[in-house]
């Protein structure tokens, strides 16, 4: 009842008052009940059983087309109005609102269970100073529970003490956010002293004040006061529901959130609806056709009025008119009266059969073998399944580079260490040497806690540092200490680390094969060993690493005392903060990363500084203060951390190789042959970017021109801009011409076209993140889109996740093609979610890219598949169904309105009711299904080894307005022959022996058996992809036809529902009669013929690369 | 080879179907299939054309309007509509033997039996004598349903408006009537007269009636139909199904009588003859038109040029497209090897 309670509530406006600070005591539930916030019962139910039938109702009538349908039904009850049974649209309407309601009731029935098993789920609370096993539901904000090792976080909990050493837990947060690698949170000490003290537990009182409920998962904002003691709160004392609890015996929380409150919660059901191209024109269409109707009934409307007056008010004999009806009053029932008879133009099972189409169309997706990567065991999964047919009209691509194009598997590659460069080999006469599989590995075997699978060549770099170089050790003992990662050591010398970018795993297990081996780590020790000793640093601060920082460093306390900073990160926000005495190893440095860039690795600068141990105080002070304000904490902290990050020492710079991708540089080849853009936005260096470009065959040495923009203001971003676009185009406008339209419903929506510029040659443009900042400001937007769209290839480099959004939503906006983003980070979400189609990548990242994904698979070429085969497979059977859909109903109305010119405009229908009950529903729905399923233009091969053949999609070729009216007019020749040929061939005729033939019923027979034979040969011209099935679906519709009618024919059908079946005997009758099925011949081929020859004839006249293709694929 | 399934357990299964490589019938609009086709449909069009035509041509068909809209035609004078009997005869001359078996018709013109409201005023339910419907016409009929408090049977406006002119054949040799027999039976459909339409099983059949009244527009009521044969009164009178079989077109005829019998079963032979006609059935008011129709049939049915027209224009069309398509794809024919 609760929905229904909430719907009441919102339509009466009566809104629940927002919670604006959560308060709440530990163990005082009186105290808690009073702000009534909800427990932990969860209810992702939409109803109950006496909720579902009027509330799903209601929504399913909420869609035009099933209220359309309603309405009509509604006038069939009209019986002044009434042309056509009721039957005719309550079967149809009936059963698509039955199959809605069935799949809507069975996905709540599951949503029920699982709710019902997750409440019920049990967990340890602490009631009255007694543990007590209670349900998942009947926990309250307030409530301490206990949770074991391997459970499920039961809801938002303040982490009050753990098992663990210094009030550790370990979490898993994969349900939350999907990443798998174990995360550490910590109790406040105040807490933690807590243990697990039941009294102790139960004595305490602490109260919280924090954020109300919302929906980020990595942000949290609290105070808790203890005995008039406040201390902050953040994100890693809480511990979210999602999560679980792993490698820690127990641990006690205290709870904050429950049930819909919890951060889960909050952040689920929001998703936002995508719609394709197809839908957006699909409506429109549907609203043409809706005015159509209306004027097609005005004509017949005003026929009516003029046969009333002139026929109709003399026919009185032997019909008179009604008391009270004038001709005027027939006329107006008479427009509602076709309302009813033409209501077929407007289809109810269009909607309903492009869903099946759609959802078939994404089983072949996740079905596809050919995208299953057994690496990883991860088929292809199409996660949407309404966005099947845009997969074939991608005009541009936006990719991420690391683990999108590169397999973001890191290998430490490279370094230099004070200005000397390590990891290449030469040969005598200084040659560089090829590494390759057959290369001498670095023997690790004096290191026992190596890592085996650690594979490096350059010898001279061990020799150095067993030498005992302090700067090669420095630099490996950074590497050891300045990083995230957690160690996992299940067995003595077998360690793991737990990494959460493969970049930092990369490099923390090259320290540690150079003989600097992370252990183990405290919130406030880290343990290492130090070729061969053991070293324990004391951990006085971390400060993070995130995107715009782009670096992290730790500070140290060596076991000597010695105060050290430890700094990674960009090389040239490193560069920056060195001191001045470093200049001279600054400029190697930068030579060899150079070096590695043009490579293609990925690189980082490495620093240190000593530090003063009353400065260290004194900020450490100043640190506290920072971390605990509840206002600007952020700013704050970073103010404290730009001011201790200077005057570094610069130690060196690492390169970590990421290797392509298989298949990359082919796929990218065959997207470019197929016409589609792509742009690559990525994180990183312009060199490293450039690099990949040129492997991966964005960049070939035939272009013309590569223009680099790398500009620090406004008016040099905008030169460069102009300049590459003249040199492209000289004859290019300053203006850009932009087409302004109207499109959308009603015409409402106003788009701008930026029309493409012909270029001669290839161009390509690299554009680093500071001038992409510019160059998306509002003037020069445009600027940037015309010489970008002007180039074949555009790198972006430096990006930040915000710009890669900008940058689609700048390419939807003023190109009007369809975009597809791909990425496997969660600094690639925004952009998936902006571009029309996202792709998500599963690879090392995590799953927050998937998670709000599209469409996912395992590997960037996988892409080329899903686009040029599925997604032009989609495309063309769509389209192909949607031409026929409408030509089939088109058809089936129109002749309708000419019947009108001949039977005084009384909406008497040509067909049997029944016909027309059965028509869309039985006896034409499944060959158009199978068409739509099936078909296949050319093979999978072939569509590889053409990949132009995609190109039609890309410009809507095969199902646009244009089309629409070319159906209508198609329809319109074949409805006239479909009407006037067995109106003249039935003209004074007679059965063979005499009796009568050119009766109503035998004429709606054989009406209707021409329009069935003729849109079954018309379904069979349009199929090119003949499988059993679709024999099957065809011949077993026609026979279901004959089948049907004889039945409903029948005497016993008849003498059963006599009223029902009033066609008795008109089968056997009319079609045992020569002229009948010469009739019915003549009609087929008349409406068949011409279209076989305007269709030969274009292909001889004007070939498309599809009908040369399919003659190609005719010769084996 | 169990573990390995349970390695790779998300692997999909490796069918036809799901790989979408069903084998296929791929059909093409090639040269080689389309322009013989058109010639062979074309030629196979003109041979039935041919064969349609011929037939049609050798039906004979004679049409007589009695409406008597011109003043000298005999039947004017009945056509003042004053509602009175008014008898009236047309003679006619048939030049060589008019082959038999001869079918009369009747004709009428702008004749909206396939009005909306007109072919929905009946009663199935009566119509198959349940005597629960003769007391209570469906509304269906209105407003021929009722009739000063009593019901109509049959009821509505197809029943009511049953043609009821009657004619007489006479031929004339010398100058003596001698009259053609015309067979009034087996003129409906088998359907109609054996299944749909029953009379109540109740004899004599008037009491069936008792308490309804006849269709206003009637002479006389259902049981009295047929004063000759008794059988073939009620709702299974063959004039009246062939009437309740309601045309689809506002031009018809509908089956009167077969001469089937005597000196006529082989044909009328050439002569004079006279039609007597009783005209009761008013059409003027609405402009329009009565007429009898002798026709005789052959195996596609009665007289119907149109079919065999089209049949020889679009056979025609078809070897004529066919040479326009052999003419484009000699010229434009794409080369093989782009």
């Amino acid at each position: 009842m609760g929905s229904v309670a909430s719907f009441f509530g919102q339509l009466f406006g009566k809104e629940e008052k927002r919670e604006e600070e959560r308060r709440l005591r530990a163990n005082d539930r009186h105290f808690n009940l009073s702000f009534h916030y909800v427990n932990n019962a969860i209810k992702t139910s939409k109803y109950n059983i006496f909720t579902f039938l009027p509330l799903n109702l209601f929504e399913q009538f909420r869609r035009l087309a099933n209220a359309y349908f309603l309405f009509l039904m509604v006038l069939q009850l009209i019986p002044q109005v009434s042309s056509l049974s009721w039957f005719t649209t309550a079967v149809p309407l009936l059963l698509v609102l039955t199959m809605t309601a069935v799949k809507d009731a069975s996905d709540d029935i599951n949503r029920h269970k699982s709710d019902k098993q997750v409440n019920n789920r049990t967990v340890n609370v602490l009631i009255d100073g007694v543990l007590k096993k209670e349900k998942w539901m009947d926990v309250q904000v307030g409530d301490i529970i206990k949770l074991e090792n391997n459970q499920f976080v039961t809801a938002d909990l303040l982490l009050l003490s753990s098992s663990e050493p210094l009030n550790l837990v370990y979490v898993e947060t994969a349900e939350l956010d999907g990443e798998t690698n174990l995360k550490v949170k910590q109790a406040l000490t105040v807490t933690g002293e807590l243990g697990d003290n039941i009294d102790a537990l139960a004595g305490f009182h602490g109260e919280v004040h924090c954020e109300p409920p919302n929906n980020r998962l990595d942000k949290f904002k609290g105070v808790l006061t203890v005995n008039g003691q406040t201390n902050a709160l953040d994100n890693d004392k809480v511990l979210l529901r999602g999560c679980t609890l792993r490698n820690t015996e127990w641990c006690f929380g205290l709870v904050i959130f429950g049930g819909p409150d919890t951060k889960l919660m909050q952040n689920s059901g929001k998703t936002v609806f995508k719609r394709t191209s197809i839908d957006h024109l699909m409506n429109v269409l549907v609203l043409c056709i809706f005015g159509f109707l209306a004027s097609m009934c005005s004509i017949l409307t005003i026929g009516n009025a003029i046969w009333e007056t002139r026929e109709g008010s003399v026919f009185t004999v032997f019909l008179p008119r009604e008391p009270g009806v004038n001709a005027p009053l027939t006329s107006f029932l008479t427009f509602w009266s076709y309302v009813i008879v033409l209501n077929t133009v407007v289809p109810i099972s269009l909607y309903v059969s492009v869903e099946i189409i759609r959802l078939g169309n994404s089983f072949y997706i996740d079905w596809d073998r050919k995208m299953y990567y057994p690496k990883s065991d991860t088929p292809a999964q199409a996660r949407t399944t309404t966005l099947n047919e845009e997969l074939g009209q991608i005009k541009y691509i936006f990719s991420d580079k690391t683990g999108t194009l590169t397999q973001n598997i890191m290998t430490f590659n490279k370094c230099s260490i004070n200005g000397k460069a390590y990891g290449e080999l030469f040969d005598f006469s200084g040659q560089r040497v090829e590494i390759n599989e057959k290369t001498e590995k670095v023997d690790f075997s004096w290191n026992q806690l190596a890592d085996p699978k650690f594979i490096f060549h350059d010898h001279s770099l061990v020799e150095t540092i067993r030498e005992g170089n302090l700067e090669a050790q420095a630099f490996f003992r950074l590497l050891a200490l300045c990083h995230t990662v957690m160690p996992e050591e299940k067995k003595e010398g077998e360690l793991y680390y737990q990494a959460q970018s493969p970049d930092e795993g990369a490099l923390v297990t090259a320290a540690r094969n150079f003989g600097f081996v992370f252990r183990s780590r405290t919130p406030e020790t880290i343990t290492a060993w130090e070729m061969g000793k053991q070293v324990t640093y004391e951990l006085l601060a971390v400060l993070d690493f995130n995107n715009v920082r782009k670096r992290m460093s730790v500070i140290v306390r060596s076991p000597e005392g010695k105060l050290t900073l430890f700094c990674k990160g960009a090389d040239t926000i490193i560069f920056e903060r060195l001191h001045p005495s470093c200049n001279k190893l600054k400029e190697v440095t930068i030579r060899h990363l150079n070096e590695y860039a043009g490579d293609g690795l990925r690189t980082l600068a490495l620093a240190y500084k000593d530090l003063d141990q009353s400065f260290m105080e004194e900020w450490k002070q100043r640190h506290h203060e920072a971390s605990t304000a509840m206002e600007d904490r952020e700013e704050k902290l970073d103010e404290l951390y730009e001011e201790i990050e200077k005057d570094l020492m610069l130690l060196g710079a690492t390169a970590v190789e990421d290797k392509l991708q298989d298949g990359v540089p082919q796929t990218i080849e065959q997207l470019a042959k197929a016409d589609i853009k792509i742009w690559v936005l990525t994180g990183d260096k312009q060199e490293t970017a450039e690099n990949i470009g040129y492997s991966c065959n964005m960049l070939r040495e035939e272009m013309k021109e590569i223009f680099i923009v790398s500009a620090n203001t406004a008016e040099e971003v905008k030169e460069e801009l102009q300049n590459a676009r003249r040199k492209m185009c000289p004859e290019s406008a300053d203006e850009p011409s932009v087409i302004k339209s109207r499109a959308g419903l009603f015409w409402l929506k106003k788009t701008e076209n930026v029309q493409d510029e012909k270029v001669d040659g290839k161009y390509a443009l690299i554009i680093n993140g500071h001038s992409l900042a510019f160059a998306l400001e509002n003037n020069l937007q445009l600027e940037l889109l015309r010489t970008a769209c002007m180039c074949q290839t555009v790198i972006c480099c430096r990006v930040t996740p915000l710009q890669k959004a900008q940058v689609v939503q700048l390419v939807k906006k003023y190109k009007q093609a369809i975009t597809l983003a791909i990425g496997d980070g969660a600094n690639d979400v925004s952009m998936i979610k902006a571009a029309h189609i996202g792709v998500g990548i599963s690879g090392q990242e995590g799953m927050q890219a998937v998670l709000s994904s599209d469409y996912s698979f395992a590997q960037f070429r996988y892409l080329q598949r899903l686009l040029l085969v599925h997604g032009r497979w989609s495309y063309l059977r769509m389209c192909k169904f949607l031409r026929y859909f409408f030509y089939k109903n088109f058809t089936f109305t129109f002749v309708h309105f000419w019947y009108a010119f001949f039977c005084g405009f009384s909406a008497q229908t040509v067909y049997d009711e029944w016909f027309i009950t059965f028509y869309n529903l039985v006896y034409t729905a499944l060959p158009v299904l199978g068409m739509s399923l099936f078909d296949q233009d050319v093979n999978d091969r072939w569509s590889f080894q053409y990949p132009q053949l995609y190109t039609p999609g890309q410009l809507n070729l095969y199902f646009s307005k244009k089309a629409f009216v070319r159906c209508m007019m198609h329809s319109c020749y074949s409805s006239l022959i479909l009407f006037f040929i067995p109106w003249a061939a039935m003209q004074d005729t007679v059965r063979d022996d005499g009796k009568d033939i050119a009766d109503y019923q035998s004429f709606a027979l054989l009406a209707q058996t021409c329009l069935l034979v003729v849109v079954m040969l018309q379904l069979c011209l349009d199929t090119h992809y003949w499988t059993a099935v679709n024999q099957f679906f065809v011949w077993g519709s026609l026979a279901a036809y004959f089948a049907i009618t004889f039945t409903i024919n029948s005497n016993g059908m008849f003498l059963i529902f006599t009223f029902i079946f009033p066609f008795i005997g008109t089968a056997r009758n009319s079609l045992n009669q020569p002229n009948v099925w010469l009739t019915i011949f003549l009609t087929s081929l008349l409406c068949i013929l011409p279209v076989v020859a305007f269709r030969f004839i274009l292909i001889q006249l004007r070939p498309t690369a599809n009908d040369k293709l399919k003659e190609l694929q005719q010769v084996p | 080879m169990v573990k390995e399934v349970k390695e790779l357990v998300n692997r999909p299964d490796n069918t036809a179907y799901t790989q979408q490589r069903l084998p296929a019938w791929q059909p093409m609009l090639s040269a080689g299939i389309v322009i013989p086709g058109f010639v062979s449909i074309g030629l196979v069009f003109i041979g039935i054309g041919v064969a349609l035509f011929v037939t049609s041509q050798s039906i004979q068909v004679l049409e007589i309007d009695y409406t008597g809209v011109e003043q000298s035609s005999p039947c004017f004078k009945c056509s003042d509509q004053t509602g009175k009997k008014c008898d009236c005869v047309m003679n006619f001359d048939i030049d060589s033997l008019f082959k038999g078996p001869v079918f009369f018709y009747y004709g009428l013109s702008n004749y909206f039996q396939n009005q909306r409201k007109y072919s929905v005023s009946i009663d199935y339910n009566q119509l198959t004598g349940d005597l629960d419907y003769f007391t209570n016409p469906d509304d269906a009929c209105f407003p021929f349903q009722n009739d000063r408090n009593k019901p109509i049977v049959p009821c509505g406006a197809i029943a009511n408006s049953m043609f009821n002119d009657t004619f007489q054949l006479f031929q004339l040799v010398n100058g003596q009537k001698k009259e053609v027999p015309l067979d009034g039976k087996g003129i409906a459909w088998w359907t109609d007269y054996n299944t749909k339409y029953r009379n109540p099983s109740v004899t004599p059949l008037r009491n069936a009636f008792n308490g309804t009244v006849k269709p206003p527009s009637w002479p006389q009521a259902a049981y009295e139909l047929d004063t000759e044969d008794t059988s073939n009164n009620g709702f299974i009178n063959q004039d009246f199904l062939v009437w309740m079989r309601t045309a689809a077109l506002p031009d018809f005829r509908k089956l009167y009588r077969r001469i089937t019998e005597g000196d006529y079963a082989s044909g009328l032979p050439a002569g004079n003859y006279s039609l007597e006609i009783v005209y009761n059935y008013p059409v003027l008011s609405f402009d329009g038109r009565k007429k009898v129709v002798f026709s005789n049939v052959s195996w596609m049915g009665g007289k119907n040029e149109f079919l065999g027209i089209a049949y020889l224009v679009i056979g025609s069309l078809c070897v004529l497209m066919s040479i326009v398509m052999l003419i484009v794809y000699a010229k434009f024919k794409f080369p093989e090897e782009d």
